[in-house]
C-alpha cells in the first residue's frame, strides 16, 4: 500500500468533499444577506420569511462545509510533511491569516446571527450577516492565494533546503492566486444562485408559495447572470495565463501533442497516453488554442510530446475535466440569458423551470471538474516546478493512511447522504407561515 | 533570538486559550448523557454553549495554523507522528458540529439519540487524547533525525499519557460544570452545581499525581530548577483550583468558572515552560529535538506573523468577549426554543 497514492486519494476526497458545500456556503450567505437587507430597508416581511427560509437550507449546508475544513487544514501535516516543511515558511503563513483574520470572523457571528434574532435590532442583525458572507468569502480569497503558490510559486528562495519567503507582497499579488479568486468566488456565486433558482423552480412548478418563490428566483436571476458572465470572462484569463506559466496543463488540457504553430482547438477527442495522440478528433477549429493561448494565430504552442515523460499530468483526465467545466459554463450563460428575457413571465415558463430545477447539481459538476482541471493537470508537481508529489507525503505506514482513508469515506459519505436529506426535506417543506417565524 | 522566544510563548499562549474556551464546551458535552435527563435539560446544555463553540474550536485551526506558519517541521513532524490519534480527534469533533445542528431537524427520540451520543463522542474523545498527546509530547516522541516515528499508538496509552489524558478530562468537565452552573437554573442547576464538587474532588488527586509524576517521567523541572521563579505558574495552577472549589461553596459561579479557566491555562503554560525551548522533544535522543531555535521559519515570515497576530488576536478577543456578554446570564425562554 503506497502512502503517497493513498494519501493522494485521501485528500482529493476530502477536499472535493469539502467542496461540495463551500460555494453554496460562499454564494448564499451573499444572496440571504442581501435578503436581509432588504427586510430592513423596506420592512416587508417577505423579505424576512426569505431570509429564514434560505437561512435554514444554508445553515445545514455551512455546518457541514465548516466539520470538513478542519480536516483538510491538518492533512498538510499528517500527509504530506515533507511537504509542510519545505513550503511551511509561506503556504503555512496564509493558512494562519485564514485563520486568524476569517475563520474566527465567520465562526463568531454566525452563531450571533442563529441565536440572536431577539437580542439585536433588525439592522445590527442584518450587518452579522454581511459579516459571515464578507469573512466567508475572504477565507476562500486567502486559501485561494496559498493554492495558487502551489500553482505557480512567487515571492520566494531557496534556502536551508526549502523554500523560504522573500517578497510578501509578491505572494499576495500573484497574479495566479488573483485570477483563482477572480474566477472562483463568481462561480460559488453562480451555484448559489443556481441552487435558489431550482429549489423556487420546484415550487413554482407545484404552484405554491407563487409571490415568495417568485421573488426569490428573481433575485438570484441577477446574481447568476452576472456571476455566469464574470465565471466565463475570469475563465478566459485565467487559461491564457496557465498558458505562460503551466504550459504542461495547457497542452494537456487541450490533448495537444506535438508542438506547432498556428495550434488548432478540438472540440472532442479521446486522447490516448500510450500512443501520445488522439485516438478520434471531431471539430478541429485551426489556430484557436495559438490565439486562445497567445492572442497570435500563428504563435507556437508546445505539445504534451515535447515534455519529458516524467513531468507530463494525467491528459484524459485533464482534458475530460476542462470539456466538461466549458461546456457547463457555455450552457450557465445561456441559461441565464434566457432567464433574464423571462423574468416576468416564469410561470408561463414551465419547460424553463423544469430546466432549472435539474440544473442544480450542474454548478456543482462544473465547480469540482475546475478544481480536477487545477489539480490533476499541475501533476506531477506539488509545488509547480519545485516539488514533485511523490516527494512530499509523510513517512507514515501505508495501513495507517488505508485506514482513515476509510473512515473518510463512511464517515463523509454518510454525513452527506444525512445533510442533503435535510437540505431536500426543508427545500420541499418550504417556508414557514410568517407568525411561525418568530422562533427559528 | 528574541523573536523565536516570543513565538514559542505565543505558540502556548494560543494552546492554552483553545484549551480554555473549547475546554468548558467539551466538558458540557461530556456532561451531557449524565445531566441531560429530560430533553429541556439537553436544549439548555446545547443552548448555552450553542453561540459559541465554533468560534472556540477555531482557536484550534489557529493553533494549528501558527504552528505551521511558524515552526513548518513541528507541525509537520508533530501532525504525522501523531497521525491516528488526531485524526480520532478531528472525526470526533466532525461528530460534534453536525450533531449541534442536526439533532434538532427532526423530531423523532431514536434521531435525537444518535445525535446526543455524537455529541458525547465528540466532546469526550477530544477532551481525552488531548490530554494524552500533550502529556506525551511533555514525555518525548519516538522520532529520529529525519522526523521518522518510530513507535506505535499503543505506545501513547503509557501511564503517564493516561494520566494526562484523566487530568485534561477532568479538568474540563469542571470547567464546564462551572459554565452549566452559571447558565442554568432549578433543578439542572442543583444537579450541576453537586455534580461540580464531586469532580472537583477528584480532579485534586489527580493533579497532584500528575505534578509529581512529571519529576519521573519527564524533564519538565530542569527549567524551574534553574530558574525558581518560574515555578509562580505551579503556584497560580495550584491557587486557582482552590478558588474554583472557594467560589463554588460561595455560589459565585461565574468566578468559578473563570478560576477553572485559569488553572487550565496554567497547567498548560506549566508544561509549556517546562519545554523551552523545546516545542517537540524526540524520545530517542535529544539531539533530535525540534525546538524553537532549530526549526522556526525565517525571520521574515515570523515577523509578518508577529504583525497579524498582534492586529488580529486583540480583535478577535474583543469581538468574542463582547458575543459572551451579549448571550451572558441563564438562558431565556426564547433562546430555549430555537
Ligand atoms: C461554476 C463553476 C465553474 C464554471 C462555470 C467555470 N469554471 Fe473554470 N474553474 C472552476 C469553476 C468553474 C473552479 C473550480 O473554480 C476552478 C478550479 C480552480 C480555480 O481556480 O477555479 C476552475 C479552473 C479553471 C481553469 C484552470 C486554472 C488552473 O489551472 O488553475 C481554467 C483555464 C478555467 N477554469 C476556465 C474556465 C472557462 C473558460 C470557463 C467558461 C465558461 C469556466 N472556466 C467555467
Ligand atoms: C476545495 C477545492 C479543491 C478540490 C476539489 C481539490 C481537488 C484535488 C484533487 C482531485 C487532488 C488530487 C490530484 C492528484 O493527486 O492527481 C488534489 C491534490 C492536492 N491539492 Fe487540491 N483541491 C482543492 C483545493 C486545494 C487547495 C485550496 C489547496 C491548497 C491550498 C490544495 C492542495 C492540494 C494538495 C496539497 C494536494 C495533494 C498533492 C497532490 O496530489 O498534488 N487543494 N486536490
Ligand atoms: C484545501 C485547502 C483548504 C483548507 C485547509 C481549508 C480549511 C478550512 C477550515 C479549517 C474550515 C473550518 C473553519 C471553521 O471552523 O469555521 C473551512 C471552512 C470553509 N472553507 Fe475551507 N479549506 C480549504 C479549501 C477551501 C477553498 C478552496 C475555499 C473557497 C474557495 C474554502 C472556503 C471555506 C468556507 C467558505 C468555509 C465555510 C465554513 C467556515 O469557514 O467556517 N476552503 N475550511
Amino acid at each position: 500500500m503506497d502512502p503517497v497514492f493513498l494519501s493522494r486519494l485521501q485528500f482529493a476526497v476530502s477536499t472535493m468533499f469539502h467542496f461540495l458545500f463551500v460555494p453554496l456556503t460562499l454564494g448564499l450567505s451573499i444572496i440571504i444577506a442581501w435578503m436581509e437587507t432588504q427586510y430592513v430597508r423596506t420592512g416587508d416581511k417577505i423579505y424576512l420569511q426569505m431570509t429564514k427560509f434560505w437561512g435554514k437550507l444554508f445553515l445545514i449546508n455551512f455546518a457541514l462545509g465548516v466539520v470538513t475544513g478542519i480536516t483538510l487544514e491538518f492533512q498538510f501535516g499528517t500527509n504530506w510533511s515533507r511537504y509542510s516543511e519545505y513550503v511551511g515558511d509561506i503556504f503555512g503563513s496564509l493558512l494562519a491569516i485564514e485563520a486568524t483574520a476569517a475563520f474566527f470572523l465567520e465562526s463568531t457571528f454566525i452563531g450571533i446571527w442563529i441565536f440572536g434574532w431577539k437580542k439585536l435590532s433588525a439592522k445590527a442583525h442584518a450587518t452579522v450577516m454581511w459579516l459571515v458572507a464578507i469573512a466567508g468569502n475572504f477565507s476562500a480569497i486567502w486559501i485561494l492565494t496559498a493554492n495558487g503558490f502551489m500553482q505557480h510559486p512567487v515571492g520566494y528562495t531557496i534556502r536551508n533546503g526549502r523554500a523560504e519567503m522573500t517578497d510578501f507582497f509578491e505572494v499576495l499579488f500573484n497574479k495566479f492566486s488573483l485570477l483563482q479568486i477572480a474566477h472562483v468566488l463568481p462561480a460559488a456565486c453562480l451555484l448559489g444562485a443556481f441552487f435558489v433558482m431550482g429549489v423556487s423552480a420546484w415550487h413554482l412548478l407545484k404552484k405554491q408559495h407563487v409571490i415568495f418563490f417568485q421573488k426569490s428566483f428573481r433575485i438570484s436571476l441577477v446574481f447568476g447572470l452576472v456571476a455566469s458572465l464574470l465565471t466565463g470572462l475570469t475563465g478566459d484569463f485565467h487559461g491564457t495565463h496557465v498558458a505562460e506559466v503551466q504550459p504542461a496543463k495547457l497542452a494537456a488540457m487541450e490533448a495537444h501533442w506535438e508542438t506547432r504553430a498556428n495550434a488548432p482547438i478540438v472540440m472532442f477527442a479521446i486522447p490516448d497516453e500510450e500512443s501520445g495522440k488522439n485516438l478520434i478528433e471531431i471539430g478541429s477549429i485551426p489556430g484557436l488554442l495559438s490565439f486562445l493561448g497567445y492572442h497570435d494565430f500563428n504563435a507556437t504552442v508546445r505539445g504534451i510530446n515535447d515534455f519529458p515523460a516524467d513531468e507530463r499530468p494525467p491528459v484524459l483526465i485533464t482534458f475530460a475535466a476542462f470539456r466538461i467545466m466549458v461546456g457547463l459554463g457555455t450552457l450557465f450563460i445561456i441559461l441565464m440569458v434566457y432567464g433574464w428575457f423571462r423574468r416576468d413571465k416564469l410561470m408561463e415558463s414551465p419547460l424553463f423551470l423544469k430546466i432549472m430545477l435539474f440544473s442544480i447539481p450542474l454548478p456543482y459538476i462544473a465547480i469540482e471538474m475546475g478544481w480536477v482541471l487545477a489539480e490533476v493537470g499541475r501533476q506531477p508537481w506539488i509545488v509547480y516546478g519545485l516539488m514533485k508529489t511523490s516527494d512530499a507525503a509523510s513517512p507514515v505506514a501505508g495501513y495507517q493512511v488505508m485506514v482513515s482513508l476509510i473512515a473518510f469515506i463512511v464517515i463523509y459519505g454518510l454525513l452527506g447522504g444525512v445533510g442533503y436529506y435535510l437540505i431536500v426535506k426543508h427545500a420541499i417543506k418550504g417556508p414557514l407561515p410568517l407568525e411561525a417565524n418568530v422562533k427559528h | 533570538m528574541i523573536l523565536q522566544t516570543i513565538w514559542f510563548f505565543l505558540w502556548g499562549l494560543l494552546w492554552a486559550i483553545f484549551f480554555m474556551t473549547d475546554g468548558f464546551d467539551f466538558g458540557v458535552g461530556t456532561l451531557y448523557p449524565y445531566l441531560g435527563k429530560s430533553e429541556e435539560d439537553k436544549r439548555s446544555m446545547i443552548n448555552s454553549i450553542g453561540p459559541f463553540w465554533d468560534g472556540n474550536e477555531v482557536w484550534l485551526i489557529t493553533a494549528g495554523g501558527v504552528t505551521f506558519a511558524a515552526f513548518p517541521k513541528v507541525y509537520a513532524v508533530m501532525f504525522s507522528s501523531l497521525y491516528t490519534p488526531l485524526l480520532f480527534i478531528l472525526f470526533a469533533l466532525i461528530l460534534r458540529g453536525v450533531a449541534f445542528e442536526f439533532r434538532g431537524q427532526i423530531e423523532n427520540p431514536g434521531w435525537k439519540r444518535i445525535w446526543d451520543l455524537c455529541i458525547f463522542i465528540g466532546s469526550f474523545v477530544p477532551a481525552i487524547l488531548f490530554g494524552v498527546a500533550f502529556a506525551n509530547i511533555f514525555r518525548g516522541i519516538p522520532f529520529d533525525g529525519q522526523g521518522v516515528y518510530h513507535g506505535n499508538i499503543l505506545m501513547l496509552l503509557n501511564p503517564y499519557g493516561i494520566l494526562g489524558g484523566l487530568l485534561f478530562l477532568l479538568l474540563f468537565m469542571l470547567h464546564g460544570a462551572n459554565w452549566l452552573a452559571m447558565k442554568t437554573g432549578g433543578d439542572l442547576h442543583a444537579r450541576v452545581t453537586a455534580l461540580a464538587e464531586k469532580i472537583w474532588l477528584a480532579l485534586v488527586p489527580v493533579a497532584v499525581i500528575f505534578l509529581i509524576a512529571s519529576a519521573f517521567a519527564t524533564r519538565l523541572y530542569d527549567n524551574y530548577v534553574a530558574n525558581p521563579g518560574l515555578a509562580l505558574v505551579i503556584v497560580i495552577a495550584v491557587v486557582s483550583l482552590l478558588m474554583v472549589k472557594f467560589y463554588l461553596s460561595k455560589k459565585d459561579y461565574f468566578k468559578s468558572w473563570c478560576a477553572s479557566a485559569l488553572t487550565i491555562v496554567s497547567c498548560t503554560f506549566f508544561g509549556i515552560i517546562g519545554l523551552f525551548p523545546v516545542l517537540f522533544p524526540s524520545l530517542i535522543d535529544s539531539q533530535y529535538h525540534l525546538t524553537a531555535f532549530n526549526d522556526s521559519s525565517s525571520p521574515m515570515t515570523l515577523t509578518i506573523m508577529l504583525g497579524v497576530v498582534v492586529i488580529f488576536i486583540p480583535i478577535v478577543i474583543g469581538y468574542q468577549i463582547w458575543t459572551y456578554r451579549l448571550f451572558s446570564g441563564h438562558l431565556t425562554k426564547e433562546e430555549m426554543e430555537y
